[in-house]
């Protein structure tokens, strides 16, 4: 079954053409088929192939489909690692990406069957390109799956591309993407230079024997380019501006699946993770950073999908953290997770705004729990599993990574668990003012709320299960031993970082007693439940209307950052940008006008030795012939 | 005679017909410093006829004849060519009263 | 020093000379008239070198027919020494420096040229006598001999064309 893995991908693909090319000719009713059977023919595949890696024992399959480059000694193959990490990553962007089409089916609905179709082309490329990233058994092909999803983001920030200001965030988004893939592609190059190899088991079976100043650089170069597609400082910026694309886009590409293409590429190469202790404290600080920065911006967002945004940017800090720290099942834990319940927050506030007729700005929403049951309970569900209260699943994963976090240093969990007290407070937050208190839009728009068609509900309630149950296949070992199901999936691939206690987790829980550990668990569950019930007791009745001020006004700008970036990098550049114009025009083209105009008066100047007298001309041939006889005499031999 | 002898000859005098035509501006002395410079060359053919006589004549009896059909070739044609050129003088004095060459710069336009 | 080299000086001596006396002459018949004598003297050097019948054409054509052409044209036009228009004094310098530049490039030139042991045969030699000159013309040349009273008919022509008051 593991050979027919190149299936997965080439349905999408399949999908992609045929939506793009005949978008013209195909029925929205068509498309939708096209688009979500591609999708869901590629999970029931992915599923078969689950079905087959689980089983203890079963190894990694590399399959190869053809010669990608082979220049020299360096070959390249354009070939498949099918194991149990790549499989999980099938599974939850095939699965996800499905309800996500599905949803989108609906959603997207009133756009006209060509734009249609062209959206769930992209969606299609989406899903190829992300397949081909987690399936490659090289960096290169992971490469191309990088940049793939890379530009379908930009296409789908920008679908809705008459609208100048989406066009600037899909251009933003880009460009801060590009810069990390810069990075990423000169370690792809330090990686030739040094091994010669692209390819995973190549490279990390010749890593241990390599100077660790040369690895470091090769995974801090990975690193910058994980903080470009995953949203981390100093390149997270572009994240919250992408919530320009439609809000299943959001979902999908900018919550779930595209952003922790940096959290699957550092745990496919936590073998180098794990040779460079610089970059992993580097990889902690830096993600924990971000975790903290996002949950504060968020604090006092009023857009619905900017909250959302800066949640996921917080959340992606945390599964850095738990990569930095070592805690390689953690991080993929909570990247399945978070797939589930922000997936469902995104699609859920895709409903709201649908039911709004396009508001996103939650002061004027409220009391929307009456009108649409549907999406109030699943957000809530969503909410209460991000916060991290248990049993839901954001609570397993999280606190998977915090005690490992702190098994390396209490402050880091003492900064991780105030965020999660933040994380509780702004969705609550957010839960409160959007669904409870009084509806505070115009008369129109209550007059027009209305529950979303099934085919966006049945995704949130699919989506609002996982959320719910996920947890469960990551119980921590003090609850009960050896029943973490996630991590002993994982443990064929993490088996060289496995230290005991929960596989893969080289800092896990095990080290600390078991008393520790349920204090720790208790003090975060504290917090999550104080967070959630401030908020909710402050905002349900009153919600903050009016515009914030002092420290506040500072959180809703986003700590200023986008104009820190403006004033140090975007205005210099574009200061160097008009001096090159100006240089361009003044002196490059002054030359070069020059140039025509040193000719022009010269030959006018020349002109004038065309007298039209024969006796100027023969004396002119005569020194000619003079000349000649020169060059003959002298110069020739 | 040295064959150098009349190569310095003919040099000579071609230089001065070139010397000639730089310097007059009477369109009649030029044509006239033309035909000088001609027969420099005429003069240079047929010492060159001999030379080559002298060197292969024993072998060849008729080495060197060419040259002096040249010669006489090229006297025909000046004979020609003078007859025309100064049909041509003497067009240009009835049309401009002076056969000065720098009233010719119709070149220029 | 035998009669053919005292000759041979004279002439050459005589020729440059009167070639020299052509340019500067300020008079145009004056000109003309040493133009004459340059071309008996190399009519002169054709009888030294033994070519006869090059030297008589010489002679008739040049001396006689060609320069009578000249002398009627100048008088035809009554041009004398007053009407020559002058030269500007440096072009004419210029051109002296020329034509004497020229000179010296060429004799220079020719210096190096491996020359020195060819000799032209003097007085003897019998490929420029009438006889011989005359089969080479009317068996090897006939079809340009032919071709070259096309030539004379079609400047006759020419002249015509020109000269005809219109």
């Amino acid at each position: 079954m593991a050979n027919l893995v190149w299936l997965v991908p080439v349905l999408p693909l399949v999908g992609f053409l045929l939506t793009g090319l005949f978008r013209n000719y195909l029925s929205k009713g068509l498309t939708s088929m096209i688009g979500c059977g591609m999708i869901l023919a590629a999970f029931v595949v992915s599923l078969l192939i689950f079905g087959e890696i689980r089983q203890a024992g079963a190894q990694a399959v590399t399959v190869t489909l053809f010669d990608f480059i082979s220049v020299g000694k360096l070959s390249i193959p354009f070939a498949f690692l099918v194991d149990q990490l790549s499989v999980l990553f099938l599974l939850i962007i095939t699965g996800v990406g499905f309800l996500i089409h599905l949803y989108s089916t609906s959603y997207m609905h009133e756009e006209e069957a060509p734009q249609f179709a062209r959206y769930f082309s992209y969606l299609n490329l989406f899903v190829f390109s992300m397949l081909l990233l987690v399936l490659g058994s090289n960096f290169v092909i992971l490469f191309i799956g990088w940049e793939g999803v890379g530009l379908c983001s930009y296409l789908l920030i920008g679908y809705w591309f008459k609208n100048l200001e989406f066009g600037n965030a899909a251009k933003k988004a880009f460009i801060m993407n590009r810069i990390g893939d810069l990075g990423f592609l000169i370690a792809i190059f330090l990686m030739i230079n040094k091994f010669g190899s692209v390819d995973f088991s190549e490279v990390f079976s010749k890593a241990p024997g390599t100077a660790v100043g040369y690895l470091t650089a090769i995974t801090m170069l990975l690193f910058v380019g994980a903080t470009g597609k995953s949203a981390q400082i100093p390149l997270y910026t572009w994240l919250p501006d992408a919530m320009a694309g439609p809000t299943p886009v959001s979902a999908l590409i900018h919550a779930a699946t595209m952003v922790t293409a940096g959290i699957y590429m550092i745990a496919r190469s936590h073998v180098l993770y794990d040779l460079t202790p610089v970059t992993q404290t580097v990889v902690a600080v830096i993600g924990l950073a971000t975790a903290l920065l996002a949950a504060t911006i968020a604090l006092k967002q009023n857009d619905i999908k900017k909250v959302l945004a800066y949640s996921t940017v917080s959340q992606l800090g945390y599964m850095f953290l738990g990569l930095g720290v070592g805690a390689y099942t953690g991080a993929v834990f909570h990247v399945m997770t978070h797939a589930f319940f922000k997936a469902l927050l995104f699609l859920g506030a895709g409903s709201v705004i649908h039911a709004m007729g396009g508001e996103q700005d939650i002061r004027k929403m409220g009391g929307l729990r009456k009108a649409l049951p549907v999406t109030s309970i699943t957000f809530l569900l969503g909410c209460i599993a991000i916060a991290g209260i248990p049993p839901f699943s954001g609570f397993f994963s999280k606190d998977e990574i915090l005690s490992a976090a702190y098994g390396k240093s209490p402050v880091y969990y003492a900064i991780g668990v105030f965020t999660a007290l933040l994380t509780a407070f702004y969705m609550f937050r957010l839960y409160a003012t959007t669904f409870m208190g009084s509806f505070r839009g115009t008369h129109d728009q209550e007059h027009h709320l209305h529950e979303s068609p099934p085919a966006m509900t049945i995704p949130l309630m699919v989506l609002a299960t996982l959320a719910v149950v996920a947890g469960f296949l990551g119980i921590p070992d003090v609850m009960a031993p050896n029943a973490h199901l996630l991590g002993n999936y994982l443990s064929p691939v993490f088996a060289d970082v496995n230290s005991g206690g929960i596989p893969g987790d080289t800092a896990s829980g095990a080290e600390l007693s078991r008393v520790a550990e349920w204090g720790l668990m208790g003090v975060s569950v504290l917090l999550a439940l104080i967070g959630t019930f401030v908020a909710v007791s402050r905002f349900s009745k009153k919600p903050e209307l009016g515009e914030p001020t002092g420290f506040g006004k500072v959180l809703a700008n986003k700590w200023y950052v986008d104009e820190f970036y403006n004033a140090i990098i975007v205005r210099p550049l574009g200061l160097l940008a008009t001096f090159l114009v100006f240089f361009e025009k003044n002196v490059i083209d002054a030359i070069v006008n020059g140039v025509g105009k040193l000719v022009q008066y010269g030959s006018r100047q020349l002109r004038l030795i065309q007298s039209g007298q024969v006796g100027g001309y023969v004396l002119l041939m005569v020194v000619g012939i003079i000349v000649l006889f020169l060059v003959e005499l002298f110069i020739k031999k | 005679m040295p064959i150098n002898y009349y190569i310095f000859l003919a040099v000579t005098l071609f230089c001065i017909g070139v010397a000639g035509v730089l310097t007059r501006r009477n369109a009649i002395i030029i044509f006239m410093c033309v035909e000088l410079m001609l027969n420099a060359v005429n003069l240079l053919l047929v010492a060159f006829s001999k030379m080559q006589f002298n060197m292969v004549g024993k072998i060849h009896p008729q080495a060197g004849i060419d040259a002096q059909i040249f010669v006489f070739f090229i006297m025909v044609v000046a004979a020609a060519e003078v007859s025309v050129g100064l049909a041509v003088i003497v067009m240009m004095y009835r049309n401009t009263h002076s056969i000065d060459v720098n009233f010719l710069n119709r070149l220029k336009h | 020093m035998g009669i053919t080299q005292v000759l041979f000086w004279f002439l050459s001596i005589m020729a440059i000379l009167s070639a020299i006396l052509v340019v500067i002459s300020k008079n145009p018949v004056h000109s003309v008239l040493w133009l004459i004598v340059v071309f008996v003297a190399i009519s002169g050097h054709y009888i030294l070198l033994n070519a006869q019948f090059l030297a008589i054409v010489n002679l008739i054509v040049y001396a006689g027919a060609i320069m009578v052409l000249f002398l009627f044209v100048f008088m035809l036009m009554n041009l004398n020494s007053e009407t020559e228009p002058q030269k500007n004094r440096w072009l004419k310098i210029a051109g002296v420096i020329a034509g004497g530049a020229l000179l010296l490039v060429m004799v220079a030139a020719l210096k190096r040229a491996d020359l020195k042991t060819q000799v032209a045969q003097m007085n003897t030699g019998d490929i420029g006598l009438i006889h011989n000159l005359g089969m080479a013309l009317f068996h090897d040349y006939v079809i340009p001999f032919e071709i070259s009273s096309v030539l004379f008919l079609s400047a006759m022509v020419g002249v015509v064309v020109i000269g005809k008051k219109d």
